[in-house]
């Protein structure tokens, strides 16, 4: 893998290798102009080229009201969970050292999916107690399962399983939670469990751009070359000068919240955690956490599959998190397989 | 299934293969425990029909039960009986199959709940119910075993079989748990009317067994357990290896492939009758080991008696919690064997293993 060093007057320098960077950037176009579409696509259809000119404050006084107050914010707020989870799933897969440790199956979008339940159960509350409850839920989660995972420190391995156990124990509490409802709340929390991004206003993007704001500068910039490094062993990071412990617990606090705010935006939208650092990987061909390309992939992947959706079955609009689901389910037995041959699960 | 026939095959171990013979009690004390453990099945029997939205003293639950005059006749006979025979089937069903699979993949962390048997057995009766409108358990219990054949073999096939760690084994079955229950929730929700029968059954729950449901239910877990019994030996010798086991006549092959019919008929009866529980296939062999050793001709036994124990026992606290409503069986045992899990994995030494 080629890696360009820039190296300023100053004596600052920048390392960065150039086909992952590619990979990122065009992940991001693709991601873009898929946006463009899904803007573009409903029972009132407007052209790409009309939805640019609209984006850039050319367009009609109608197509200016569809685009900015009603698609705009569900392709954005697509966009940002995407990146969200694809960010956080390739933290997580570092983390455990393992392509099958997503927060989908760690237990922290069940503790979101907890917290949701528990507000539109407990208090009946609107979006926002939904996504509060989502959100508080999905931290304390993490947070359960860091404490209960820690003995003389965090290993990957205790880590997986103990968010296994912990996953196990939410899904029972969710099936309780739901039984518990009348039938209209049942719908619509099953609606919120399956994730979906319809109906999305500036708000849950403000929230999500928030956390990628506070949490991906800090990971991409501040961590990256430590978790590839951390990869290697925790003896063998030590050795090079990584401070094992704290850099687990700040990578693992970044992560958490990332995908806390993607479940409170979203609820669980499922497998994109898993897929983005995989498919990230591949095209990259570089070892260790592809922050950035993941982060873009995310966003893609999300972003497609909501239009995908939209567009499958005529007639009816399927979630999003049906579609990362059905795909994410068939693209799973295939990672078991070929991962399986390769023995590196 | 093998109770009758232990004891003699206890006194043959002199002659048996090295893994009959294990440290542990011998033959009598561990047959008096299996005594006292049937004692206390039939303990919890009692409890389980007397108590409920409406409490009855033993004296009226079993007047209820036999006298077709006594007021609380409807309640013991009609719903309380069927529910507590339906929870000692499905209990010695899942406490079976889950000893059954931690000695086929030699893996602590086995449990038909956790790995996804009995998820994929839920995904396809949700698809029968939802899809093809097949209501009723006769129809859908062969989607059930259907469903867990599939995934059982998947996961052995993909998942690692015989090499996979306890760790791997365990990620596996929870990615799959997590695209079978995506795909549950999905066809919940474009079916509502489906949504509000299934949102009960997808829990795991005997609330809904009526005296048809154990009729219909109890001839697979029968086959389904004489098959384990027929297996004990040659797993024992499996638990040598392969070659030792070749050596001591089993046919390895044959024996795991065997397991594995087991393992569906006693998961996807268990599941099609009260929905997927976890956990107590994974809790009770590892607190029967401590009392019986290794032998599986001892803890198979063991674990058909004290699952039972153990299932309708959380059925009872179950309904004792939440009065006058009653919590569904499978939340306790999912809040109660989760805890138990992670104890497990946090005192393992080898947490890597």
């Amino acid at each position: 893998m080629r890696t360009v060093v820039l190296r300023t007057p100053g004596g600052l320098s920048l390392r960065f290798r150039p086909r992952a960077l590619a990979v990122g950037v065009v992940c991001l176009f693709v991601a873009l102009a898929v946006a463009v579409v899904a803007i573009g696509s409903g029972d009132y259809p407007m052209r790409p080229g009309d939805v640019l000119r609209t984006l850039g404050g050319a367009g009609s006084a109608a197509d200016a009201f569809i685009v900015n107050q009603v698609r705009l914010p569900r392709a954005v707020t697509a966009l940002l969970a995407g990146a969200a989870l694809g960010l956080a799933g390739t933290v997580f897969q570092s983390l455990v050292r393992n392509p099958l440790g997503s927060p989908d199956i760690l237990g922290f979008t069940q503790g979101a999916a907890t917290g949701a339940l528990a507000a539109i159960v407990v208090v009946g509350g609107g979006t926002t107690a939904v996504a509060t409850g989502a959100a508080l839920g999905g931290i304390a989660t993490g947070a359960g399962i860091y404490v209960l995972a820690w003995r003389q420190g965090v290993h990957g391995y205790r880590l997986v399983l103990v968010g296994v156990g912990v996953a196990t124990i939410l899904t029972g509490v969710n099936g309780y939670l739901l039984t518990r409802t009348p039938i209209t709340d049942a719908a619509r929390a099953v609606l919120w469990l399956t994730g979906s991004v319809d109906g999305r206003g500036w708000g849950d993007a403000t929230v999500l751009l928030v956390a990628l704001a506070g949490a991906a500068p800090v990971l991409l910039f501040g961590c990256g070359r430590a978790l590839r490094v951390l990869e290697m062993g925790d003896d063998a990071a030590h050795g090079l000068g990584v401070r094992v412990q704290p850099l687990r617990l700040v990578v693992l606090a970044a992560a958490v919240l990332l995908s806390a705010a993607a479940a409170a935006a979203t609820g669980p939208v499922a497998f994109v955690a898993l897929a983005a650092p995989q498919l990230a990987r591949r095209l990259t061909r570089a070892p260790g956490p592809n922050l950035l390309a993941s982060l873009c992939m995310g966003a893609a992947l999300l972003i497609a599959a909501d239009l995908a959706g939209q567009r499958l079955v005529p007639g009816h609009q399927l979630p999003v998190g049906v579609m990362t689901g059905a795909v994410g389910g068939a693209y799973l037995v295939w990672l078991l397989a070929t991962e399986r041959r390769a023995s590196r699960l | 299934m093998s109770i009758t026939e232990s004891p003699a095959s206890a006194e043959r171990s002199a002659a048996a293969p090295p893994a009959a013979a294990p440290p542990g009690p011998r033959g009598f004390p561990r047959a008096a425990g299996l005594l006292a453990a049937l004692l206390l099945v039939a303990a919890v029997v009692v409890l389980s029909l007397a108590i409920g939205a409406r409490h009855l003293s033993p004296i009226d639950a079993w007047h209820g039960l036999v006298d077709e005059h006594s007021a609380n006749y409807p309640v013991v006979r009609q719903m309380r009986l069927p529910r507590t025979l339906l929870g000692l089937l499905v209990g010695a069903a899942l406490g079976v199959a889950g000893a059954l699979m931690q000695a086929l993949t030699r893996n602590p962390l086995a449990d038909p709940g956790l790995l996804g048997i009995n998820a994929g057995a839920s995904a396809a009766v949700v698809t029968a119910i939802s899809l093809l409108g097949i209501t009723s358990l006769t129809g859908y219990v062969w989607f059930a075993f259907g469903g867990a054949a599939a995934v059982a073999v998947l996961l052995w096939s993909v998942g690692g079989g015989r090499t996979a760690t306890p760790a791997r084994l365990a990620l596996a079955g929870t990615a799959l748990n997590a695209a079978l229950f995506a795909y549950v929730n999905a066809v919940q929700l474009l079916d509502t009317a489906a949504l509000d029968r299934m949102r009960f059954w997808t829990v795991g729950s005997l609330a809904a067994a009526r005296p048809r449901t154990v009729v219909e239910i109890a001839p697979f877990v029968a086959a389904g357990l004489l098959l384990t019994a027929a297996l004990a030996r040659p797993l024992n010798a499996l638990a040598l290896g392969d070659d030792a086991a070749r050596g001591l006549g089993a046919h390895p092959t044959r024996v795991r492939a065997g397991a594995i019919v087991a393992v569906t008929l006693l998961c996807g009866a268990a599941t099609a009758a009260a929905g997927p529980i976890v956990f107590v296939g994974l809790m009770v062999p590892h607190l029967v080991r401590p009392l019986t050793g290794p032998d599986l001709r001892w803890l198979l036994p063991y674990c058909a008696v004290l699952a039972p124990l153990m299932l309708l026992g959380a059925d009872v606290l179950g309904r004792v919690l939440a009065r006058p409503s009653e919590l569904q069986v499978g939340i306790v045992t999912a809040v109660l064997g989760g805890a138990f899990f992670v104890g497990i994995v946090r005192r393992a030494r080898r947490a890597g293993a």
